[in-house]
C-alpha cells in the first residue's frame, strides 16, 4: 500500500505535473486525498483506508462477471409520473443523457467465470439509487426470470431508499420486490445480496435484506435510517463506524465482507457450492 | 354531505387530541380479546399490539400500531414507532395464526418505524424486509386497515395484505409530509404543501390501487362518534373476512402478490 503511495508520489514529482491537472479525491471515509488516476486504478478502492467506493454499473458488470456474458433484461424500461410530481419527468429525461442510464437499476443476466445467473445491479448516480415504478418492476421481473429459469440471482444493491417523486407508488415496489424474492426463494432458487454504498431506507427494508447469503463491501455505509435523522433524534452524534458494513457485520445482519479485489471468485465459488457449474456450450 | 376536505385539512384530523386508537376499536369491534406479548427473541415492544379475539363468532388474530391517548400513554408505546422486536412480534403472531387457520386483521398507525441507535442495531431493515416478504406468503386471510397515520416501511411492514381498508380521513405515505419537505426542498415548514402534492388521502390510495375500500368516518372525523365508526369497522370486516375466508388460499396469494405486483407506472 505504501509502496504504491511512494509510486504515485514519485511519479508527480518526476513528471513535473501541476497539482491542478492531476485531480484530487478525497475520500468519503478518511478524508485522505488520493490522486483520481490512482483511485480508478484500484477500482475505486481507497488505498488508506480500504473503503471501497461507488461505481457504475458498467463498471462493476465489467469487474464481475466474464467478458460478453452480460445480456440485459428490459434494458428500454423508463418511469412514467405517477404522482403527477412537478419536474420528475423533465429531471428523468436530463439524468438519462447525463448518466447514459435509463434509471438507477440495470438487470440481465450474465456468466460469473462460466456460472450462470441473474444480476442486478444499482446505480448511485442516478437519483442516488432510489427505487421506482422502474427498479421495482425491473428487480421483480429479474427474480421472476430467475424463478422460471431456475437461476440464482445476484443484487448489487446502492440507495438512498425508496424515490419520493413516486409517493406512495414507490413504497409499494417495496412489497414488490420482496413479494418476488420470496417466491423465487420458496421455489428453492439461491439469492446473494452485495450491499455497496450506500445500501439504505427502503431498499434495505426490502430486497436487499433478503438474499440467502448477505456480502457486504468493506465500509460501505449499511443502515435503515439515515444518520442525520438519528442524530436529531438523540441529540447527539453517532461515531464514526455506526452503520458501516463491519458494524451490520458484528450485529448479525451480513454474512461476510468481502473486497473488491476477490468478490468475483468468490461469488463463483458459492454459485459453485450451491450447484451452479459452468454449463456445456453447443458449438 | 360534507364539503370534500384537502389531505392537509384531513391531516389535521388525524393529528387532533382524541382521534381514536385501536384501544378504543378494540372492545367495541371484538369480545374475548386475550393480548399476548414478546417477540420470543428479544423483548416486547408497546408500540405493536397483538391478540386473539372474536369477531362476531369468528377467532382473529389482531396485529395493529399502538397510539397514545395522552403523553403517558405515548411515552409507553413510543408513539406508536416500532423496534424490531415490534415487527418480529407481529410477524410471530401471523405464524400463529397461519397455524391455527385464523384470520389476520392489522390496524395501521405510525409516523414511521423508530430511528434510533438500537433499532438500527437490532436490524430495523431487515425486520421489516422479513414481515413484508413473509406476510406476502402467509397461507391465511389478511385484511389491513389504516386508522391514522401510515408511514413509510414501518407502516407497510403490517400493510401486505389481500385488502387494504383506510378510514375516510386516514393518510398513507412514503414518509411524513414534513420529512418529505424537509429532504427534498430542506424546509420542513412546507410541510402543507408537501402534504397537497404526495398523494397521501384515501381517495388517492383508490385511485393508486393501494387501497381497496374507504370507510367512512362521522361528520368531522371518528372521534365525533366512536361507537358509529367502531360499527362501521365491524361491518367492514365481518363481510370482507368471511368472503377472503372462502377463497381457495393458493388462489388468494396469487391475488395478493397481483395486487402489489401491478402497481407502478413505466414505459418500455
Amino acid at each position: 500500500m505504501f509502496e504504491d503511495f511512494f509510486k504515485v508520489v514519485k511519479q508527480r514529482f518526476n513528471d513535473g505535473i501541476d497539482e491542478d491537472e492531476h485531480k484530487i479525491v478525497k475520500c468519503p471515509r478518511c478524508q485522505n486525498n488520493i490522486f483520481l488516476e490512482r483511485y480508478e486504478e484500484l477500482h475505486r478502492v481507497c488505498p488508506n483506508c480500504n473503503y471501497h467506493g461507488r461505481l457504475s454499473v458498467s463498471e462493476r458488470i465489467d469487474i464481475t462477471v466474464d467478458k460478453n456474458s452480460f445480456r440485459e433484461l428490459d434494458a428500454d424500461m423508463i418511469s412514467g409520473n405517477p404522482i403527477d410530481f412537478p419536474l420528475y419527468t423533465e429531471k428523468q429525461q436530463e439524468l438519462r443523457e447525463k448518466t447514459g442510464l435509463k434509471d438507477a437499476v440495470v438487470t440481465g443476466t450474465a456468466e460469473i467465470k462460466g456460472s450462470p445467473t441473474v444480476i442486478g445491479v444499482m446505480d448511485s448516480r442516478y437519483m442516488m439509487g432510489s427505487m421506482g415504478s422502474v427498479a421495482g418492476e425491473k428487480i421483480a421481473r429479474a427474480f421472476e426470470y430467475a424463478t422460471e429459469n431456475s437461476l440464482p440471482v445476484i443484487m448489487f444493491t446502492a440507495s438512498g431508499g425508496a424515490r419520493m417523486q413516486e409517493g406512495i407508488v414507490s413504497l409499494m415496489q417495496m412489497a414488490k420486490t420482496a413479494g418476488a424474492v420470496k417466491f423465487h426463494s420458496d421455489n428453492g432458487g439461491l439469492y446473494i445480496t452485495v450491499m455497496t454504498d450506500p445500501t439504505t431506507g427502503g431498499v434495505t427494508a426490502s430486497f436487499a435484506s433478503l438474499g440467502d447469503i448477505i456480502i457486504a463491501e468493506p465500509k460501505v455505509l449499511i443502515g435503515f435510517a439515515g444518520r442525520r435523522v438519528i442524530e436529531g433524534t438523540i441529540k447527539q452524534k453517532l461515531p464514526d463506524d455506526f452503520q458501516l458494513a463491519e458494524f451490520q457485520h458484528e450485529k448479525g445482519f451480513v454474512d461476510m465482507i468481502v473486497e473488491r479485489r476477490k468478490m468475483r471468485s468468490t461469488l463463483s465459488h458459492l454459485l459453485k457450492l450451491h450447484g451452479y457449474y459452468p454449463q456445456e456450450k453447443e458449438v | 354531505m360534507e364539503e370534500k376536505k384537502t389531505a392537509w385539512e384531513r391531516l389535521q384530523i388525524i393529528h387532533a387530541k382524541g382521534r381514536p386508537t385501536v384501544n378504543d376499536y378494540i372492545p367495541l369491534v371484538f369480545t374475548d380479546f386475550y393480548e399476548m406479548h414478546g417477540d420470543r427473541l428479544y423483548g416486547d415492544d408497546k408500540a405493536v399490539l397483538g391478540g386473539i379475539a372474536r369477531l362476531k363468532n369468528m377467532p382473529v388474530t389482531i396485529i395493529a400500531q399502538v397510539k397514545g391517548r395522552d403523553i403517558n400513554e405515548n411515552k409507553a408505546c413510543n408513539f406508536a414507532m416500532p423496534h424490531p422486536e415490534g415487527y418480529r412480534k407481529a410477524l410471530r403472531l401471523a405464524r400463529q395464526a397461519e397455524k391455527f387457520h385464523r384470520p389476520v386483521i392489522c390496524f395501521i398507525d405510525t409516523p414511521g418505524a423508530f430511528c434510533g441507535v438500537a433499532a438500527e442495531e437490532r436490524g430495523q431493515g431487515e425486520a421489516i424486509a422479513k414481515n413484508i416478504a413473509e406476510f406476502m406468503t402467509l397461507r391465511t386471510p389478511i385484511i389491513s386497515i389504516v386508522l391514522g397515520e401510515a408511514g413509510s416501511g414501518g407502516a407497510l411492514a403490517l400493510g401486505v395484505c389481500d385488502e387494504l381498508a383506510m378510514l375516510e380521513n386516514a393518510q398513507y405515505s412514503v414518509l411524513s409530509p414534513r420529512g418529505f419537505a424537509s429532504i427534498l426542498w430542506k424546509d420542513a415548514s412546507r410541510e402543507k404543501e408537501a402534504s397537497e402534492i404526495m398523494m397521501i388521502t384515501a381517495e388517492d390510495m383508490v385511485r393508486l390501487g393501494v387501497a381497496e375500500t374507504i370507510i367512512e368516518e362521522p361528520l368531522g372525523g371518528a372521534h365525533n362518534d366512536l361507537d358509529k365508526i367502531s360499527e362501521n369497522i365491524k361491518e367492514y370486516l365481518s363481510y370482507k373476512i368471511p368472503e377472503k375466508c372462502k377463497k381457495d388460499i393458493d388462489v388468494l396469494l396469487k391475488e395478493r402478490y397481483t395486487k402489489f405486483r401491478k402497481i407502478g407506472e413505466f414505459i418500455e
